[in-house]
């Protein structure tokens, strides 16, 4: 395996705060990376970067090699890097149907292929429904198919599980495992439902204050001193 | 008579239809979670209860009085506040700011005195409260939340998800706070994904599912279900061992309706 996506002294700074302080990591083809820390970490500042919806003041982003961090969002999608949103968004007077069939990247069979991701996350009876009357996490789901729905290589989630029912998220787990194995997808997961990241992981990247201050296996971060003390909390050790 | 009686509730957005008739109940001191798969109504009827949404059926009752269809502003004032899920606080505005637009309901003369007891309860609230509320993590945001809603002097709080999106750290912040403000004496409904911490959380819950009320219980009950940990909670049945769990006090009931 090699470095699909690298990251390398990444800033990005609000008001002089350094919301992404010189983050480094890679993440290895078809592999599962979870990324967690604290509320404020960066994590979701970090994505905005590298899928292109914000310019980093410094630092590089590559993808299988290219440099992509100057690329608008649309140029990073069409080379294969597709995100989704920790507050989702959907076209509200579209259907829930439309809403997925406009993502595709070639109209041929569109509204098939649409219709049969729905399914995969209960929402095949709502094709027909106006994505505004979708709860909150109806709208998670149908943004997570909307992102499957332009074939990526490279898959950015932020937060999938907030909102979604535990139930749901059971089988969400199994439909992500499943879209690296069938598809051989690269996925980067930013999500703080440990219980899923340590399952579906194969490394997890730990940030805190805009920096990366573990990574390893599930095993190795979970009793990482400076995880704990960050982000776990000791009752979760 | 219970401190919020809910009757066959109906509501929807447009023409479509999410409540479908739920009944629920909860007594002044109780902490109660509802929790349902995604799209089974349970923010509605927190919204449907609080007057954000237009009803088609059903009745609310506050306090002995028939409070159906009321205005927002004019529930907080009799002691029934929400706190959605996302967009709770002003971004743009200070954290001193922000508790003091929210103490707008309260007499003139009372409003100092109450920011003061937000600022014992919330730590926070002193700390920063020059800084704008936009620059807050998510667990403060929330916190703050709560505070803007407990600087009314509710009775009742309905919150929509107060843990998601928030680090395992911050989730525990907010939880062991809601136990602390209901330690108060103030009623807690909650709308929860995090069903289990919720469950453990709670004296009762209620599950939905398709808008209607589906089964009802203690927490404690609800967790050790072979039922509900299957449909509902994803995976087997455990015993409520938290720290936080309450003891079984009521037996569970399928609903019929």
């Amino acid at each position: 395996m090699s470095a699909q996506l690298e990251v390398q002294g990444l800033v990005r700074t609000f008001d002089g705060v350094r919301a992404v302080d010189e983050a480094t990591l890679d993440v290895q083809a078809g592999s599962i990376t979870g990324l967690i820390g604290p509320n404020g970490a960066g994590k979701s500042t970090l994505f905005n970067c590298v899928s292109g919806f914000l310019r980093p003041q410094s630092g590089r982003v590559t993808l299988d090699g290219k440099r992509i961090d100057r690329r608008a969002p649309h140029r990073i999608a069409r080379a294969g890097l597709v995100r989704t949103f920790q507050t989702p968004r959907t076209l509200a007077r579209m259907t829930v149907l439309e809403n997925v069939a406009v993502a595709a990247p070639r109209p041929r069979n569109a509204e098939a292929r649409a219709a049969k991701l729905l399914e995969l996350v209960r929402l095949g009876e709502h094709a027909d429904a106006l994505a505004g009357t979708l709860s909150g996490g109806q709208r998670k789901l149908l943004d997570l198919v909307r992102a499957l729905m332009v074939g990526p290589r490279v898959l950015l989630l932020d937060e999938p599980m907030a909102g979604v029912s535990p139930t749901l998220r059971v089988e969400l787990l199994d439909h992500i495992l499943a879209v690296r194995e069938r598809d051989g997808v690269t996925l980067l997961i930013v999500e703080h439902d440990l219980d899923f990241v340590m399952r579906a992981s194969d490394r997890v990247i730990v940030m805190n204050e805009g920096r990366v201050i573990a990574q390893g296996t599930p095993d190795q971060v979970r009793t990482d001193e400076r995880v704990v003390d960050a982000y776990l909390g000791a009752r979760h050790e | 008579m219970s401190l919020l009686e809910v009757e066959a509730l109906e509501a929807g957005y447009d023409d479509a239809l999410v409540l479908r008739g739920v009944s629920l109940c909860v007594d002044a001191h109780e902490i109660v979670a509802v929790i349902g798969p995604n799209g089974a109504g349970k923010s509605t009827m927190l919204k449907a209860v609080y007057g954000l949404v237009t009803l088609h059926g059903g009745s609310v009752r506050f306090d002995g009085e028939n409070v159906t269809g009321m205005r927002p502003d004019r529930l907080t004032r009799r002691g029934l506040n929400f706190v959605p899920q996302t967009d709770n606080v002003f971004p743009t505005l200070t954290l001193a700011e922000n508790l003091h637009v929210a103490a707008l309901v309260l007499p003139k003369s009372e409003r100092r005195a109450g920011i003061q007891r937000m600022r014992e309860l919330f730590p926070i609230v002193a700390e920063r409260r020059r800084q704008r509320a936009g620059t807050l993590s998510g667990g403060q945001r929330k916190l703050v939340a709560l505070a803007r809603a407990m600087v009314t002097r509710p009775r009742l709080l309905l919150l929509d998800e107060p843990s998601a999106g928030l680090s395992p750290q911050a989730m525990d912040l907010v939880f062991d706070k809601l136990v602390e403000i209901n330690a108060l004496g103030i009623g807690i409904v909650m709308v929860e994904q995090n069903a289990r911490r919720a469950l453990a959380l709670a004296h009762r819950g209620y599950v939905l599912d398709t808008g209607r009320n589906a089964i009802e219980g203690s927490g404690a009950d609800l967790l050790a279900d072979r039922q509900v940990a299957e449909l509902y909670l994803g995976g087997s049945a455990t015993i409520a061992s938290s720290s936080n769990s309450r003891s079984a006090s009521s037996g569970m009931k399928p609903d019929t309706k």
